[in-house]
């Protein structure tokens, strides 16, 4: 009996005990997995930094996760930050608005390249968007019609091309990093072969054309990876002919293993995303809940501190993990943003 | 059968064709298939272990440099207040310190920027709070110049271990000729050591491989377990006392079993989705905590524990009821003086490997915030921390390959705290088990 009454204290106990350790003093965050690297980095030299806060707690998931949580609500038991490397959607920006989560305040923290890359041992490879779509894509146009993609070769694609096989790790579909694949790749090929004009005279609605022009093939040349970049490092390890779809911070980190594809002619890098000339990158954002700045200790120093140059700058601990740092008139613009408090 | 003959002795001829070689061949493939089977997992049991151990043994040691260090009064206290205000001492320049150490040791000259930023790079950032945390623990060290081993930084520590390829052409390599020129100068003078890992059981997590340790996870997860222990073990003792001692046997109590065994094979997810709405959103428990943890894992844990416990007081023989019983004991009193007790062992076993199945779990973790970076100690055990598989499952998807070892590094811990787990199991049931 004894041991029945101790469960039933122990129960009571710890229901009551975390009613009353509501207040926090310590920052939330969780949201996309690509800003995790970067959002580790600066919460643990903010936590060094700033020996009265505790370090933040950074959770992953993922972009979409972690939006759904941030619009939970506002209040101590809601997190404060969600990292994204999109944008936030209008049916989010919505969902939260219903929650009372109506003050969000948007910062964007820099640039995150988006490369090919194949193993050290292989040929180089010198890509444009056109190749990648003629390569990737589920139809291409040949003698003016449609027909499923009958490329196996890259030297099919395009007789510059080295004579392989093609085949391509590509983020599989719950990735941010697909989205900017498509758009910036799929898309512009699309347009480049003329496969576009095509795809519009049979079909009539926009959407359905433009969603049509990105769709990859599925006859196993583009392996769809669910998982995060070392997935795609490991199918490239074993299958060295193979291409994959890197962040270029982790191919920056692993450049010894990794030999990086051209898109039409530039080679990615830190110099060549932040002036615009490597065409594959996309920004990367986290969202501040408004009503918890002041309220969570340290939230507002955090934002102040991600913010600056010590952080985002081109000699910051970012920069040198490899993100993109935005233009110098760019980050005096977030700064002002953040510092004013502007919301969305 | 004419070697029946000469075994038996008899004459051959009235023999009935039994087909004992037929059925002596049978049971000898029978047994090459098991001992098949048991090579087969027993082959895949050591690729296993050897592929974990020969990737994170290394994780146990740890490059560090020794440098002099100069606590130059003008860069740690510029304005002479560390008599009135030791916490000054915290804002020092500790960057400089280092790389003064650097020029000093390795000789070059601290205005050449690029000498400068190649040897600062091969030393953590961690190192600056050591330093800091070193200074303001004993603030007479301003003004003097000590030998303190500073933590390499991680690229640094995979090249000392021979992890970084070299034949790598230089600009396409992490660690640059020069600064291997450097490690080579310093190992030579024995300034470029490894030692034991400490950091790797006691740091928290950390975005330098260098620093990062496994301390925060193990502290969520034995908070956790003790949650488990405390909670599961009572309500599912007492769940199956009541199932099988004294509910009646009907419908209702049928279909609780069949749930009941369910359960124990629902996808452990599942119970996080539970966790997230019922404690979190429901109850209002912070994120992260390892409580909450504990709470989801105790539900996923219960199933198997009572179906332990009710198979092991069913093998308890009636006879013992019955003597009980019938010396005029109550039907408690049969129970919890003699049922029980001999019951214990195989319970405890029951709850041993529930408990280590729960250690081992990550996937309900995930909804309740625990698959996160954390690098404080949890003080109790409503603060944020992580789990032992978490780590391991962070440190997989980090672009580092310094963390590479580590990620194995974590699997040897934690096979060694689930074997010690298992033998504590197979201990108790030889000590106590009692043979009927």
């Amino acid at each position: 009996m004894k041991v029945l009454h101790f469960t039933a204290a122990a129960l009571i106990a710890s229901v009551a005990f975390a009613g009353a350790a509501h207040a926090r003093d310590q920052i939330q965050i969780a949201g996309s997995s690509t800003v995790l690297p970067y959002a580790k980095i600066v919460a643990e030299a903010f936590g060094e930094a700033n020996t009265q806060f505790k370090t933040p707690v950074v959770e992953s998931g993922g972009t979409g996760a972690g939006l759904k949580e941030f619009c939970k609500g506002v209040g101590p038991d809601t997190i404060d930050i969600a990292n994204a490397s999109r944008q936030i959607k209008k049916e989010e920006l919505e969902a939260c608005k219903a929650a009372g989560v109506t003050e969000i305040q948007e910062v964007r923290i820099g640039y995150d390249g988006i490369v090919f890359a194949t193993d050290a041992s292989n040929v180089d490879f010198a890509l444009t968007p056109k190749d990648v779509y003629l390569a990737l894509a589920a139809e291409i146009v040949v003698d003016g019609k449609l027909v499923a993609n009958p490329n196996k070769k890259w030297s099919d694609v395009n007789k510059d091309l080295p004579d392989e096989e093609i085949m391509a790790f590509i983020p599989g579909e719950k990735h941010g990093t697909r989205e900017v694949f498509e758009q910036k790749l799929l898309a512009d090929g699309c347009k480049a072969t003329g496969a576009v004009d095509v795809i519009k005279a049979s079909i009539k609605d926009e959407k359905e054309a433009a969603a049509k022009c990105v769709k990859v093939r599925k006859d196993g040349v583009a392996v769809d990876i669910d998982g995060d970049y070392t997935e795609t490092l490991a199918r490239i390890d074993s299958n060295k002919k193979a291409i994959g779809v890197f962040g270029l911070s982790f191919f920056e980190n692993n450049s010894d293993k990794l030999k990086v594809a051209t898109i039409s002619g530039v080679t990615p890098s830190v110099e060549t995303i932040a002036s615009g000339k490597y065409p594959v990158s996309r920004p990367l954002f986290f969202y501040v809940k408004k009503a918890h700045l002041g309220v969570i200790a340290g939230l507002k120093e955090y934002v102040e501190f991600f913010t600056s140059d010590k952080m985002i700058g081109p000699d910051g601990p970012l920069a040198e993990y490899g993100l993109v740092p935005a233009p110098d008139a760019e980050r005096e613009q977030i700064r002002k943003d953040a510092a004013e408090g502007k919301t969305l | 059968m004419s070697d029946a003959v000469t075994l038996t002795g008899m004459p051959a001829q009235a023999r009935r064709d039994i087909g004992i070689k037929r059925r002596y061949a049978a049971e000898r493939r029978f047994r090459a298939y098991g001992i098949i089977a048991m090579a087969v997992g027993l082959f895949f049991l050591a690729a296993l272990i050897f592929s974990v151990v020969s990737k994170g043994y290394t994780a146990f040691v740890q490059t560090t440099i020794t440098l002099p260090i100069e606590f130059t009064e003008k860069d740690v206290d510029p304005d002479n207040k560390r008599g009135e205000n030791p916490a000054v001492l915290a804002q020092g320049d500790f960057a400089k310190l280092i790389k003064q150490g650097l020029a000093k040791r390795l000789g070059f000259d601290p205005s050449d920027r690029k000498s400068a930023k190649l040897a600062t790079a091969m030393i953590s950032d961690s190192a600056r709070t050591d330093l800091r945390d070193m200074l303001v623990a004993d603030p007479s060290l301003v003004g003097k110049t000590v030998n303190v081993s500073l933590l390499a930084e991680g690229n640094i520590d995979s090249a000392n271990k021979g992890q970084i390829d070299l034949s790598v052409p230089e600009a396409r390599r992490k660690v640059k000729d020069k600064q291997l020129e450097w490690m080579k100068t310093l190992r030579d003078a024995g300034d470029l050591t490894k030692a034991f890992n400490t950091g790797l059981f006691t740091n928290g997590a950390s975005s330098r491989p260098e620093a990062a340790g496994l301390g925060v996870a193990a502290m969520g997860s034995l908070f956790m377990m003790v949650t488990v222990f405390v909670l599961s073990l009572p309500i599912g003792v007492a769940a199956s006392i009541y199932l099988e001692e004294f509910a009646p046997k009907n419908r209702l109590t049928d279909l609780i079993e069949v749930n009941i065994n369910n359960l124990a094979a629902v996808p452990s997810i599942v119970y996080g989705l539970l966790g997230l709405s019922i404690f979190i959103n429901f109850a209002g428990m912070p994120r992260s905590a390892a409580l909450v943890g504990g709470l989801v894992l105790t539900l996923m844990t219960l199933p198997t524990i009572i179906i332990a416990t009710r198979a092991s007081l069913k093998a308890v023989p009636p006879s013992i009821r019955s003597a009980a019983l019938g010396l005029g004991a109550s039907k408690m009193q049969t129970i919890f003086h003699h049922v029980l007790p001999l019951a214990m062992p195989g319970i405890l076993t029951g709850t041993i490997i529930g408990l280590a199945h729960a250690l081992g779990e990550t996937a309900p973790l995930l909804l309740i915030g625990m698959v996160a970076f954390v690098a404080d100690f949890p003080a109790t055990p409503l603060e944020p921390s992580t789990a032992l598989p978490v780590q391991i499952y962070m440190w997989a998807n980090e672009a580092e390959r310094a963390f590479t070892e580590r990620t194995s590094g974590a699997i040897i811990v934690l096979l060694t705290f689930l074997i010690l787990m298992n033998l504590g199991a197979i201990l108790l049931r030889r000590r106590f088990e009692r043979r009927w």
